[in-house]
Protein backbone atom coordinates (compact mmCIF):
# COMPACT_ATOMS: atom_id res chain seq x y z
CA UNK A 1 0.00 0.00 0.00
CA UNK A 2 1.38 3.25 -1.08
CA UNK A 3 0.62 4.71 2.43
CA UNK A 4 2.72 2.35 4.15
CA UNK A 5 5.66 2.91 1.95
CA UNK A 6 5.02 6.66 2.39
CA UNK A 7 5.29 5.87 6.30
CA UNK A 8 8.55 3.69 5.78
CA UNK A 9 10.08 6.17 3.90
CA UNK A 10 9.19 8.52 6.77
CA UNK A 11 11.44 6.37 8.68
CA UNK A 12 14.02 5.49 6.57
CA UNK A 13 14.95 9.45 6.08
CA UNK A 14 14.53 9.80 10.15
CA UNK A 15 17.26 7.41 10.48
CA UNK A 16 19.52 8.90 8.19
CA UNK A 17 18.90 12.26 9.65
CA UNK A 18 19.65 10.75 12.97
CA UNK A 19 22.70 9.52 11.99
CA UNK A 20 23.98 12.50 10.23
CA UNK A 21 22.77 14.69 12.75
CA UNK A 22 23.87 12.88 15.90
CA UNK A 23 22.37 11.06 18.43
CA UNK A 24 22.45 14.34 20.74
CA UNK A 25 20.03 16.53 18.18
CA UNK A 26 18.40 13.92 16.34
CA UNK A 27 17.50 10.31 17.97
CA UNK A 28 16.81 7.70 15.74
CA UNK A 29 13.25 6.10 16.07
CA UNK A 30 14.69 3.32 17.64
CA UNK A 31 15.98 5.47 21.10
CA UNK A 32 12.53 7.50 21.13
CA UNK A 33 10.74 4.53 20.97
CA UNK A 34 12.51 2.93 23.69
CA UNK A 35 11.89 6.48 25.85
CA UNK A 36 7.79 6.61 24.94
CA UNK A 37 8.05 2.44 26.82
CA UNK A 38 10.25 3.54 29.35
CA UNK A 39 7.83 6.35 30.69
CA UNK A 40 4.93 4.68 30.00
CA UNK A 41 5.84 1.54 32.15
CA UNK A 42 6.76 4.72 34.35
CA UNK A 43 3.02 5.23 34.12
CA UNK A 44 3.80 9.24 33.56
CA UNK A 45 3.14 8.80 29.48
CA UNK A 46 -0.37 8.29 30.36
CA UNK A 47 -0.91 10.51 32.89
CA UNK A 48 0.41 13.33 31.09
CA UNK A 49 -1.16 12.04 27.63
CA UNK A 50 -4.56 11.77 29.89
CA UNK A 51 -4.45 15.40 31.02
CA UNK A 52 -3.77 16.90 27.48
CA UNK A 53 -5.93 14.95 25.93
CA UNK A 54 -8.96 15.80 28.87
CA UNK A 55 -8.30 19.66 27.79
CA UNK A 56 -8.21 19.03 24.13
CA UNK A 57 -11.59 17.44 24.34
CA UNK A 58 -12.99 20.05 26.86
CA UNK A 59 -11.54 23.26 24.65
CA UNK A 60 -12.87 21.16 21.82
CA UNK A 61 -16.04 20.72 22.50
CA UNK A 62 -16.81 24.13 24.12
CA UNK A 63 -15.77 26.07 21.11
CA UNK A 64 -17.73 23.86 19.07
CA UNK A 65 -21.33 24.31 20.71
CA UNK A 66 -20.81 27.81 21.20
CA UNK A 67 -19.03 28.12 17.34
CA UNK A 68 -22.18 26.53 15.75
CA UNK A 69 -24.64 28.40 17.77
CA UNK A 70 -23.15 31.99 16.94
CA UNK A 71 -22.03 30.62 12.97
CA UNK A 72 -25.90 29.31 12.60
CA UNK A 73 -27.07 32.59 13.74
CA UNK A 74 -24.57 34.93 12.08
CA UNK A 75 -25.38 33.11 8.78
CA UNK A 76 -29.62 33.30 9.16
CA UNK A 77 -29.80 36.70 11.00
CA UNK A 78 -28.05 39.56 8.47
CA UNK A 79 -28.23 41.96 11.63
CA UNK A 80 -26.45 39.39 13.61
CA UNK A 81 -24.23 38.92 11.36
CA UNK A 82 -23.16 42.32 10.60
CA UNK A 83 -22.98 43.09 14.16
CA UNK A 84 -20.69 40.31 14.89
CA UNK A 85 -18.36 40.58 12.09
CA UNK A 86 -15.75 42.61 13.80
CA UNK A 87 -15.33 40.61 16.91
CA UNK A 88 -14.74 38.09 14.30
CA UNK A 89 -12.50 39.34 12.59
CA UNK A 90 -10.66 40.72 16.06
CA UNK A 91 -10.69 37.48 17.47
CA UNK A 92 -9.24 35.78 14.11
CA UNK A 93 -6.26 37.81 13.88
CA UNK A 94 -5.71 37.77 18.12
CA UNK A 95 -2.32 35.55 18.53
CA UNK A 96 -3.05 32.80 20.08
CA UNK A 97 -0.03 33.31 22.86
CA UNK A 98 -1.62 36.42 23.30
CA UNK A 99 -4.95 34.87 24.08
CA UNK A 100 -3.45 32.47 26.36
CA UNK A 101 -0.83 34.95 28.55
CA UNK A 102 -4.06 36.99 29.24
CA UNK A 103 -5.97 34.35 30.02
CA UNK A 104 -3.77 33.27 32.75
CA UNK A 105 -2.77 36.84 33.77
CA UNK A 106 -7.17 37.49 34.14
CA UNK A 107 -7.78 34.18 35.43
CA UNK A 108 -4.82 32.97 37.12
CA UNK A 109 -2.72 29.77 36.12
CA UNK A 110 -6.31 27.52 36.09
CA UNK A 111 -7.57 25.27 34.55
CA UNK A 112 -10.57 27.05 33.65
CA UNK A 113 -8.51 29.85 32.54
CA UNK A 114 -6.45 27.54 30.42
CA UNK A 115 -9.03 25.86 28.80
CA UNK A 116 -10.94 28.94 27.63
CA UNK A 117 -7.91 30.34 26.30
CA UNK A 118 -7.98 27.43 23.87
CA UNK A 119 -11.70 27.73 23.29
CA UNK A 120 -11.15 30.96 22.40
CA UNK A 121 -8.88 30.49 20.09
CA UNK A 122 -10.66 27.52 18.35
CA UNK A 123 -13.98 29.60 18.14
CA UNK A 124 -13.48 32.30 15.74
CA UNK A 125 -12.37 29.98 12.84
CA UNK A 126 -15.67 27.44 13.58
CA UNK A 127 -18.22 30.41 13.73
CA UNK A 128 -16.57 31.00 10.42
CA UNK A 129 -17.08 27.44 8.96
CA UNK A 130 -20.32 27.14 9.96
CA UNK A 131 -21.95 30.78 9.19
CA UNK A 132 -21.09 29.24 5.66
CA UNK A 133 -22.72 26.16 5.91
CA UNK A 134 -25.81 28.51 7.44
CA UNK A 135 -25.59 30.54 4.46
CA UNK A 136 -25.56 27.27 2.37
CA UNK A 137 -28.92 25.92 3.62
CA UNK A 138 -31.66 25.31 1.25
CA UNK A 139 -34.77 27.66 1.53
CA UNK A 140 -36.59 25.30 -0.30
CA UNK A 141 -36.38 22.35 2.43
CA UNK A 142 -36.79 25.04 4.76
CA UNK A 143 -39.97 25.74 3.04
CA UNK A 144 -41.22 22.26 3.11
CA UNK A 145 -40.63 22.08 6.96
CA UNK A 146 -42.65 25.24 7.07
CA UNK A 147 -45.62 24.15 5.13
CA UNK A 148 -45.75 20.66 6.55
CA UNK A 149 -45.67 22.53 10.47
CA UNK A 150 -42.43 20.85 11.65
CA UNK A 151 -41.32 21.51 15.05
CA UNK A 152 -38.64 23.17 15.90
CA UNK A 153 -36.09 20.68 17.42
CA UNK A 154 -36.91 17.90 14.57
CA UNK A 155 -36.78 20.72 11.64
CA UNK A 156 -33.21 21.70 13.35
CA UNK A 157 -32.02 17.68 13.49
CA UNK A 158 -33.24 16.49 10.60
CA UNK A 159 -33.37 19.32 8.11
CA UNK A 160 -30.61 22.09 9.04
CA UNK A 161 -28.22 19.34 10.97
CA UNK A 162 -27.24 16.78 7.54
CA UNK A 163 -26.72 19.80 5.94
CA UNK A 164 -24.31 21.85 8.16
CA UNK A 165 -22.62 18.23 8.38
CA UNK A 166 -19.84 18.49 5.85
CA UNK A 167 -19.10 22.06 7.63
CA UNK A 168 -19.34 20.92 10.59
CA UNK A 169 -16.88 17.98 9.71
CA UNK A 170 -14.68 20.31 8.56
CA UNK A 171 -14.31 22.79 11.98
CA UNK A 172 -13.98 19.92 13.61
CA UNK A 173 -11.23 18.50 11.27
CA UNK A 174 -9.27 21.55 11.20
CA UNK A 175 -10.25 22.06 14.85
CA UNK A 176 -8.64 19.19 16.53
CA UNK A 177 -5.45 20.01 14.97
CA UNK A 178 -5.50 23.46 15.87
CA UNK A 179 -6.79 22.82 19.49
CA UNK A 180 -3.98 20.46 20.06
CA UNK A 181 -1.39 22.62 18.98
CA UNK A 182 -2.61 25.59 21.39
CA UNK A 183 -3.19 22.98 24.42
CA UNK A 184 0.56 22.42 24.46
CA UNK A 185 1.22 26.25 24.89
CA UNK A 186 -0.74 26.51 27.41
CA UNK A 187 0.24 23.66 29.29
CA UNK A 188 3.72 25.14 29.01
CA UNK A 189 3.06 28.34 30.13
CA UNK A 190 1.05 27.39 33.38
CA UNK A 191 -0.09 23.94 33.59
CA UNK A 192 1.78 21.16 36.42
CA UNK A 193 1.26 18.48 33.92
CA UNK A 194 0.02 17.16 29.91
CA UNK A 195 2.25 16.83 27.10
CA UNK A 196 3.26 20.72 26.40
CA UNK A 197 4.65 20.82 30.23
CA UNK A 198 6.57 17.91 29.70
CA UNK A 199 7.98 19.47 26.42
CA UNK A 200 9.12 22.59 28.76
CA UNK A 201 10.81 20.31 30.68
CA UNK A 202 12.81 18.45 28.39
CA UNK A 203 13.29 21.91 26.50
CA UNK A 204 14.99 22.83 29.49
CA UNK A 205 17.06 19.94 29.62
CA UNK A 206 17.81 20.27 25.74
CA UNK A 207 16.22 16.18 25.89
CA UNK A 208 15.40 16.08 22.50
CA UNK A 209 14.32 12.03 22.85
CA UNK A 210 11.95 12.90 25.40
CA UNK A 211 10.52 16.08 23.40
CA UNK A 212 10.08 13.55 20.44
CA UNK A 213 8.49 10.57 22.37
CA UNK A 214 5.66 12.89 23.86
CA UNK A 215 4.79 14.73 20.81
CA UNK A 216 4.75 11.81 18.73
CA UNK A 217 2.88 9.78 21.25
CA UNK A 218 0.37 12.66 21.23
CA UNK A 219 0.31 12.84 17.33
CA UNK A 220 -0.53 9.02 17.34
CA UNK A 221 -3.48 9.86 19.60
CA UNK A 222 -4.64 12.23 17.96
CA UNK A 223 -4.16 9.90 14.29
CA UNK A 224 -6.39 7.20 16.17
CA UNK A 225 -9.17 9.67 17.14
CA UNK A 226 -9.28 10.71 13.62
CA UNK A 227 -9.29 7.20 11.89
CA UNK A 228 -12.04 5.72 14.97
CA UNK A 229 -14.10 8.63 15.37
CA UNK A 230 -14.04 11.33 13.18
CA UNK A 231 -13.88 8.79 10.01
CA UNK A 232 -16.35 6.24 10.90
CA UNK A 233 -18.82 9.02 11.82
CA UNK A 234 -18.40 11.17 8.25
CA UNK A 235 -18.78 7.90 6.88
CA UNK A 236 -22.10 6.95 8.47
CA UNK A 237 -23.43 10.52 8.06
CA UNK A 238 -22.71 10.62 4.46
CA UNK A 239 -23.95 7.21 3.79
CA UNK A 240 -27.18 8.61 1.39
CA UNK A 241 -24.40 10.09 -0.73
CA UNK A 242 -21.85 6.56 -1.05
CA UNK A 243 -24.80 4.25 -2.60
CA UNK A 244 -25.26 4.93 -6.16
CA UNK A 245 -28.24 5.94 -8.36
CA UNK B 1 -70.18 21.00 4.60
CA UNK B 2 -67.61 23.44 5.68
CA UNK B 3 -66.23 25.88 3.44
CA UNK B 4 -62.54 26.97 2.96
CA UNK B 5 -62.56 30.64 1.52
CA UNK B 6 -59.53 32.39 0.27
CA UNK B 7 -59.40 35.43 -0.75
CA UNK B 8 -56.91 38.41 -1.43
CA UNK B 9 -56.24 40.43 -3.41
CA UNK B 10 -52.93 42.41 -5.39
CA UNK B 11 -49.70 41.37 -4.24
CA UNK B 12 -46.69 43.41 -5.13
CA UNK B 13 -43.09 41.97 -6.25
CA UNK B 14 -40.52 43.82 -7.95
CA UNK B 15 -41.78 45.95 -10.42
CA UNK B 16 -45.23 45.78 -10.20
CA UNK B 17 -47.95 43.45 -9.62
CA UNK B 18 -47.75 39.67 -10.01
CA UNK B 19 -51.21 38.74 -8.72
CA UNK B 20 -54.44 41.01 -9.58
CA UNK B 21 -57.80 40.78 -7.69
CA UNK B 22 -58.06 36.86 -7.28
CA UNK B 23 -60.52 35.78 -5.37
CA UNK B 24 -61.94 32.76 -5.01
CA UNK B 25 -63.71 30.15 -3.00
CA UNK B 26 -63.37 25.99 -2.61
CA UNK B 27 -65.92 23.68 -0.47
CA UNK B 28 -64.75 21.05 1.58
CA UNK B 29 -63.40 18.27 -0.56
CA UNK B 30 -63.27 20.07 -3.84
CA UNK B 31 -60.75 20.19 -6.02
CA UNK B 32 -59.87 23.73 -7.53
CA UNK B 33 -57.39 23.50 -10.84
CA UNK B 34 -55.82 26.76 -12.02
CA UNK B 35 -54.19 26.79 -15.15
CA UNK B 36 -52.54 29.86 -16.91
CA UNK B 37 -49.23 30.13 -18.56
CA UNK B 38 -45.66 30.03 -17.19
CA UNK B 39 -44.67 32.89 -14.96
CA UNK B 40 -47.78 34.20 -14.63
CA UNK B 41 -47.55 33.91 -10.76
CA UNK B 42 -49.36 30.83 -10.35
CA UNK B 43 -46.45 29.47 -7.47
CA UNK B 44 -46.53 32.55 -5.74
CA UNK B 45 -50.45 32.77 -5.02
CA UNK B 46 -49.92 29.02 -4.06
CA UNK B 47 -46.98 30.51 -1.64
CA UNK B 48 -49.27 33.03 -0.20
CA UNK B 49 -51.94 30.35 0.05
CA UNK B 50 -49.99 27.95 2.35
CA UNK B 51 -48.82 30.72 4.29
CA UNK B 52 -44.99 30.95 2.93
CA UNK B 53 -44.79 34.54 1.76
CA UNK B 54 -46.73 37.41 3.84
CA UNK B 55 -46.01 39.67 2.14
CA UNK B 56 -49.30 40.38 0.17
CA UNK B 57 -52.61 43.10 0.48
CA UNK B 58 -56.00 40.57 1.19
CA UNK B 59 -56.44 37.87 3.66
CA UNK B 60 -56.27 33.91 3.42
CA UNK B 61 -58.62 31.93 5.54
CA UNK B 62 -57.81 28.28 5.54
CA UNK B 63 -59.01 25.26 6.77
CA UNK B 64 -58.28 24.44 10.37
CA UNK B 65 -56.04 21.90 10.36
CA UNK B 66 -52.68 20.32 8.66
CA UNK B 67 -51.03 21.81 5.05
CA UNK B 68 -50.07 19.07 2.42
CA UNK B 69 -47.78 20.18 0.51
CA UNK B 70 -46.03 19.00 -3.41
CA UNK B 71 -43.61 21.24 -4.46
CA UNK B 72 -42.56 21.57 -8.19
CA UNK B 73 -39.11 20.21 -7.38
CA UNK B 74 -39.90 17.02 -4.98
CA UNK B 75 -37.85 18.32 -1.57
CA UNK B 76 -37.03 15.64 0.08
CA UNK B 77 -34.46 15.03 2.23
CA UNK B 78 -31.48 13.20 0.78
CA UNK B 79 -30.72 11.99 4.10
CA UNK B 80 -32.94 10.44 5.07
CA UNK B 81 -35.11 7.20 3.36
CA UNK B 82 -38.23 7.40 1.29
CA UNK B 83 -39.67 6.22 5.03
CA UNK B 84 -37.80 7.99 7.08
CA UNK B 85 -38.96 10.83 4.86
CA UNK B 86 -42.72 10.65 5.60
CA UNK B 87 -42.51 9.50 9.40
CA UNK B 88 -40.82 12.88 10.30
CA UNK B 89 -43.28 14.69 8.32
CA UNK B 90 -45.95 12.83 9.19
CA UNK B 91 -45.09 11.09 13.03
CA UNK B 92 -48.56 9.94 13.97
CA UNK B 93 -49.18 7.71 10.96
CA UNK B 94 -51.28 5.02 11.26
CA UNK B 95 -48.96 1.75 10.05
CA UNK B 96 -51.86 0.38 7.30
CA UNK B 97 -52.68 3.52 5.64
CA UNK B 98 -48.85 4.03 5.35
CA UNK B 99 -48.39 0.73 3.96
CA UNK B 100 -51.79 1.52 1.83
CA UNK B 101 -50.55 4.35 0.37
CA UNK B 102 -46.98 3.55 -0.69
CA UNK B 103 -48.97 0.37 -2.32
CA UNK B 104 -51.12 3.17 -4.15
CA UNK B 105 -48.28 4.84 -5.71
CA UNK B 106 -46.11 2.07 -6.19
CA UNK B 107 -43.44 2.84 -3.74
CA UNK B 108 -43.66 -0.17 -1.31
CA UNK B 109 -40.28 -1.74 -2.50
CA UNK B 110 -38.34 1.76 -2.54
CA UNK B 111 -39.50 2.78 1.10
CA UNK B 112 -35.63 1.62 2.89
CA UNK B 113 -33.67 3.71 -0.44
CA UNK B 114 -32.68 7.11 -0.24
CA UNK B 115 -34.01 9.66 -2.39
CA UNK B 116 -30.81 10.20 -4.33
CA UNK B 117 -31.79 6.53 -5.62
CA UNK B 118 -35.05 7.42 -6.98
CA UNK B 119 -35.55 8.90 -10.79
CA UNK B 120 -37.38 11.96 -10.68
CA UNK B 121 -40.84 10.21 -11.12
CA UNK B 122 -40.33 8.28 -8.14
CA UNK B 123 -39.57 11.21 -6.00
CA UNK B 124 -42.16 12.87 -7.01
CA UNK B 125 -44.49 10.01 -6.00
CA UNK B 126 -42.75 10.22 -2.58
CA UNK B 127 -43.67 14.14 -2.85
CA UNK B 128 -47.24 13.10 -3.20
CA UNK B 129 -47.08 10.12 -0.38
CA UNK B 130 -45.73 12.68 2.25
CA UNK B 131 -48.52 15.34 1.58
CA UNK B 132 -51.20 12.59 1.53
CA UNK B 133 -49.78 11.26 4.88
CA UNK B 134 -50.37 14.31 7.00
CA UNK B 135 -53.86 13.86 6.30
CA UNK B 136 -54.46 17.22 5.36
CA UNK B 137 -57.29 19.68 5.28
CA UNK B 138 -55.84 21.39 2.57
CA UNK B 139 -53.62 19.92 -0.30
CA UNK B 140 -51.61 22.50 -1.96
CA UNK B 141 -49.89 21.04 -5.81
CA UNK B 142 -47.34 22.88 -7.71
CA UNK B 143 -47.56 21.35 -11.07
CA UNK B 144 -46.64 18.44 -9.69
CA UNK B 145 -46.27 16.27 -12.84
CA UNK B 146 -44.11 18.87 -14.56
CA UNK B 147 -40.99 17.22 -16.60
CA UNK B 148 -42.02 13.52 -16.52
CA UNK B 149 -42.91 11.60 -19.54
CA UNK B 150 -46.43 11.98 -20.76
CA UNK B 151 -47.37 8.34 -20.10
CA UNK B 152 -45.84 8.35 -16.62
CA UNK B 153 -47.59 11.62 -15.83
CA UNK B 154 -50.87 10.43 -17.10
CA UNK B 155 -50.48 7.32 -14.99
CA UNK B 156 -49.35 9.32 -11.60
CA UNK B 157 -52.57 11.78 -12.37
CA UNK B 158 -54.88 9.21 -11.91
CA UNK B 159 -53.12 7.65 -8.51
CA UNK B 160 -53.71 10.87 -7.75
CA UNK B 161 -57.84 11.32 -8.72
CA UNK B 162 -58.02 8.02 -6.94
CA UNK B 163 -56.21 9.10 -4.02
CA UNK B 164 -58.77 12.73 -3.50
CA UNK B 165 -61.81 10.55 -4.78
CA UNK B 166 -61.02 7.74 -1.73
CA UNK B 167 -60.51 10.66 1.20
CA UNK B 168 -62.07 14.00 0.43
CA UNK B 169 -59.47 16.95 0.84
CA UNK B 170 -59.81 20.71 -0.01
CA UNK B 171 -57.10 20.61 -3.21
CA UNK B 172 -55.39 23.51 -5.07
CA UNK B 173 -53.79 21.99 -7.93
CA UNK B 174 -51.87 24.79 -9.97
CA UNK B 175 -50.75 23.20 -13.94
CA UNK B 176 -50.20 24.67 -16.88
CA UNK B 177 -51.85 21.76 -18.24
CA UNK B 178 -55.13 21.50 -19.46
CA UNK B 179 -55.73 18.00 -19.60
CA UNK B 180 -54.66 17.74 -16.25
CA UNK B 181 -56.73 20.25 -14.92
CA UNK B 182 -59.66 18.90 -16.81
CA UNK B 183 -59.12 15.19 -15.54
CA UNK B 184 -58.97 16.01 -11.58
CA UNK B 185 -60.37 19.51 -10.95
CA UNK B 186 -64.29 19.95 -9.67
CA UNK B 187 -63.66 23.56 -10.44
CA UNK B 188 -61.55 24.83 -12.67
CA UNK B 189 -60.03 28.39 -13.14
CA UNK B 190 -58.58 30.38 -16.01
CA UNK B 191 -55.83 32.53 -15.27
CA UNK B 192 -54.41 35.70 -17.18
CA UNK B 193 -50.72 36.13 -18.04
CA UNK B 194 -48.66 38.30 -15.46
CA UNK B 195 -50.51 40.28 -13.46
CA UNK B 196 -52.64 36.92 -13.16
CA UNK B 197 -55.95 37.47 -12.78
CA UNK B 198 -59.12 34.74 -13.00
CA UNK B 199 -60.46 34.84 -16.96
CA UNK B 200 -62.98 32.33 -15.86
CA UNK B 201 -64.57 30.08 -13.33
CA UNK B 202 -65.60 26.70 -14.66
CA UNK B 203 -67.47 24.36 -12.53
CA UNK B 204 -67.44 20.21 -13.41
CA UNK B 205 -70.44 18.57 -12.44
CA UNK B 206 -69.41 14.66 -13.50
CA UNK B 207 -67.47 13.11 -11.25
CA UNK B 208 -64.06 12.61 -11.59
CA UNK B 209 -64.18 8.70 -12.10
CA UNK B 210 -66.51 8.60 -14.70
CA UNK B 211 -64.53 11.42 -16.82
CA UNK B 212 -63.84 9.67 -20.23
CA UNK B 213 -61.09 10.67 -22.76
CA UNK B 214 -63.82 12.16 -24.92
CA UNK B 215 -65.49 14.04 -21.96
CA UNK B 216 -62.19 15.66 -21.06
CA UNK B 217 -61.65 16.33 -24.88
CA UNK B 218 -65.06 18.62 -24.91
CA UNK B 219 -64.11 20.22 -21.62
CA UNK B 220 -60.91 21.37 -23.11
CA UNK B 221 -62.97 22.41 -26.38
CA UNK B 222 -65.57 24.92 -24.24
CA UNK B 223 -62.46 25.79 -22.16
CA UNK B 224 -60.60 27.01 -25.04
CA UNK B 225 -63.60 29.02 -26.40
CA UNK B 226 -63.83 31.11 -23.51
CA UNK B 227 -59.64 31.30 -23.35
CA UNK B 228 -59.01 32.39 -26.99
CA UNK B 229 -55.70 34.06 -26.03
CA UNK B 230 -54.31 31.10 -24.57
CA UNK B 231 -51.96 28.67 -27.08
Amino acid sequence: MLRLLSLALFFATWMLGASLAGEQMLPGPVAVASAILGEARSGALFLHLGATLARVLLAFALAMTIGTALGLVMGRVPAADRLGDPWLLILLNLPALVVVVLAYIWGGLTEAAAIAAVAVNKLPTAIVTVREGARALDPGLDEMARVFAMPRWRTFRHVVLPQLFPYLAAAARTGLSLVWKIVLVVELLGRPNGVGFEIGIAFQLFDVTRILAYALSFTAVVLAIETFLVQPLERRASRWRLRPA
Amino acid sequence: MRIARKAFVSSSGEGGDVLRDIAFTLAHGEVGAFVGPSGCGKTTMLRIVAGLDTEFDGAVARPPGAIGMVFQEPRLLPWRTVDDNIRLIAPHVDEAKLAALFDTLGLATHRAHFPGELSLGLARRVALARAFAVEPRLLILDEPFTSLDQPLAVRLRDELAMLVDRRPVTTLLVTHDLDEAARLADRLFLLSARPARILAEVPIQQPRAARAPADIAALKAAIARQQPTSG
